[in-house]
């Protein structure tokens, strides 16, 4: 492993009282990554519980109607659950349960990655607790039912914004009062080393699929990949077994929400600064003193002032490009692919869809896009309702 | 420039936290001389962050108050000088990483520096990540205080080893406010510390009454209070000059008990 640096991002910007939960948990994987047992255990999961490995689809009539590159959707939103969040979340309790831990806990956004670790705790005979801003468990709340439905316990933050980032400090102020018999299943690549790896690991799946099933239908590599930024999760897992190929275009897409020119907004890259904070180095949105810049997107899941360690740096390379998209750019994305493919994206994934419908007309009918659907809309329809007009509720 | 060691100097050391600017930093500007006045040995000033990440509700509580009143890095610095004229008690800032770095490190050491800060506790600057700041801080001559804590097991060595100043020793491996009258795994800490290092310990978390002040200095060289401090107040607002007085007055007789 590295020493949790992706360039000059990441590392372990935690307080001493986690220091030995995180060194734990990096010599616990450090022993299982590799070994065959864990992986063909995990590999069982995935293929005959999650429904691994998930289809590539050409969307032929997306590609006929902007009429440029030919356009293939990684179906993500068909896993068990319905988003990319489980690839890592059974994969983490896998790896709890093997270090001897009894429970787990997390902090969910738009509720996706709260129903993946609720769902494989369900599974594997662990206790849960998930933890949600109050903003975000009444934007979602068929998803913390849902988490309840599978035995979960579901606690409601109410410090600072009530949104993703205060789950996620609340979630390490509890990891930290229970260390002993609790493992934090951290829903993105961020946090403190050695989670940016493990769970961008745990991702990568999704890019070696990919790899594989283009190299069966189309006997090539894509020319472009397309994955929406938040944490970074589902996008680093698109990405990650292509970063050697420089041939191919990594674009992440993150929340413009209002607009970049606007304080109502959660692209971090865009217009964020590298900070400290939620154990990494990386980047932030931010004041002039460091204070951490209240975000907005219509996506719960995209609703984070931070962005993983490792984006930061192939941001700073070059290596990715990353655009923002706004909430009426996504929603129109949400309602034309529903539209035109039959597929209701997820309001984060729709994020992606719209850079490609602007991305796909400029290129040859000879090029080829993959764009990650990281998750089904089902749990967006009624906010989107709303944010249309109508008086619809779940 | 003032020496973190004379807090030491008078047997154990009573050591209070407080937010800059809770409730204003007018208020917080007539609490530090109220405070060394009333036996502070040191002092700790918190500069607010807005994701206090390692506090419990009542100091994420004081850190909102303050920032919400528009307290600011500057408007600290500037308070802090005018007080420095009139106390001469050690006084140490704690903050969070992404205030020092975003202020930039040099500019927020030199500045720290010379207003008369001598150290720095930052909660997220663990062991391993101390060079994020450490060469600013040897450049401008301020001490970087270093954690143990009881689930730090064989790091204690290699961290008291280090330690410069004084060594905060947190007295849970949980974040416990205000409210337990013991103190798990101090003794343990205290020992692994002792088998390297003759650095000043002192006792953090759960400590809030005379008798728990007590007992703790039994066992280390000194205690820091924050969340009792904070509560009082969050309790007086800008009236909370008496009784904090008051109150550290009544802990710093409890520390001397133990002397």
């Amino acid at each position: 492993m590295s020493n949790g640096r992706f360039g000059i991002h990441g590392g372990q910007y935690v307080p001493e009282t986690l220091m030995n939960a995180i060194h734990e948990l990096e010599d616990a994987y450090i022993r299982y990554k590799d070994d065959p047992a864990f992986q063909a255990e995990l590999t069982d999961l995935l293929n005959n519980y999650v429904g691994r490995p998930s289809l590539l689809y050409y969307a032929e009539k997306m590609t006929k109607d902007l009429g440029g590159a030919k356009i293939y959707l990684k179906r993500e939103d068909l896993n068990h659950t319905g988003s990319h969040k489980i690839n890592n979340a059974l994969a983490q309790c896998l790896l709890a349960k093997k270090m001897g831990k009894t429970r787990v806990i997390a902090e969910t956004g738009a509720g996706q990655h709260g129903v993946a670790t609720a769902t494989a705790a369900a599974l594997l005979g662990l206790e849960c607790e998930i933890y949600m801003g109050r903003l975000d468990t009444e934007r979602q709340a068929l998803n913390v039912y849902r988490m309840r439905l599978l035995g979960a316990a579901v606690h409601t933050v109410d410090s600072g914004t009530a949104t993703l980032k205060d789950a996620v400090s609340e979630t390490f102020r509890e990891w930290v009062s229970r260390i002993d018999d609790t493992h934090y299943v951290l829903g993105s690549v961020m946090g403190p080393h050695p989670f940016p790896t493990i769970v961008r690991d745990f991702q990568a799946v999704i890019s070696r699929e990919i790899k594989a099933q283009l190299l069966e239908k189309e006997g090539r590599l894509p020319d472009a990949v397309i994955a929406c930024v938040g944490g970074g999760s589902n996008a680093i897992g698109a990405f990650y077994h292509f970063i050697e190929d420089e041939k191919v275009q990594l674009i992440g897409c993150e929340a413009a929400g209002r607009g970049i020119d606007t304080k109502e907004t959660a692209a971090t890259l865009s217009t964020g600064r590298v900070g400290i904070f939620h154990g990494m180095k990386s980047y932030f949105c931010q004041d002039e003193y460091g204070q951490i810049a209240p975000v907005y997107s219509i996506s719960a899941g995209l609703d984070y002032p931070g962005v993983g360690p490792e984006h930061a740096m192939l941001f700073e390379s070059g290596r990715a490009q990353y655009v923002a998209v706004t909430d009426e750019e996504a929603v129109q994305a949400f309602e034309y692919l529903s539209r035109t493919e039959g597929i209701i994206p997820a309001i984060e994934s729709a994020h992606a869809v719209s850079y490609a419908c602007r991305l796909a007309p400029t290129m040859r009918p000879d090029q080829i896009l993959v764009v990650n659907i990281s998750g089904r809309g089902d749990k967006d329809v009624a906010a989107i309702a709303r944010y249309r007009g109508e008086d619809l509720h779940d | 420039m003032t020496n973190i060691s004379e807090a030491f100097a008078h047997g154990k050391a009573f050591i209070p936290f407080l937010t800059c600017g809770d409730p204003d930093l007018e208020t917080t500007e007539k609490l530090i001389p109220a405070l060394a006045e009333a036996g502070a040995d040191l002092i700790e000033l918190g500069i607010p962050f807005s994701d206090p990440t390692a506090e419990g509700p009542v100091i994420q509580d004081a850190n909102l108050r303050a920032l919400s009143g528009g307290t600011t890095t500057d408007k600290i610095f500037d308070m802090v000088r005018r007080v420095r004229r009139k106390v001469s008690v050690p006084m140490i800032f704690r903050t969070y990483a992404n205030v020092i770095f975003s202020y930039g490190p040099d500019r927020f050491l030199k500045t720290a520096a010379q207003i008369g800060i001598s150290g720095i506790i930052v909660p997220d600057i663990p062991f391993e990540e101390r060079e994020e700041f450490a060469p600013e801080c040897r450049k401008y001559g301020l001490v970087q205080i270093s954690t143990a804590a009881p689930n730090s097991h064989h790091r204690v060595h290699a961290i008291a080893e280090q330690a410069e100043g004084f060594l905060c020793c947190v007295s849970s491996s949980g974040m416990m406010e205000t409210g337990s009258s013991t103190l798990p795994g101090i003794g343990a800490v205290m020992q692994h510390v002792r088998a390297v290092s003759d650095i000043p310990c002192v006792v953090k978390g759960g400590i809030s009454t005379p008798e728990q002040a007590e007992a703790a200095c039994r066992q280390s060289d000194g205690v820091i209070v924050g969340s009792a401090v904070v509560k009082l107040i969050a309790a007086h607002g800008r009236d909370c000059v008496p009784p904090v007085s008051a109150y550290v007055r009544e802990m710093k007789a409890a520390c001397r008990r133990a002397d």
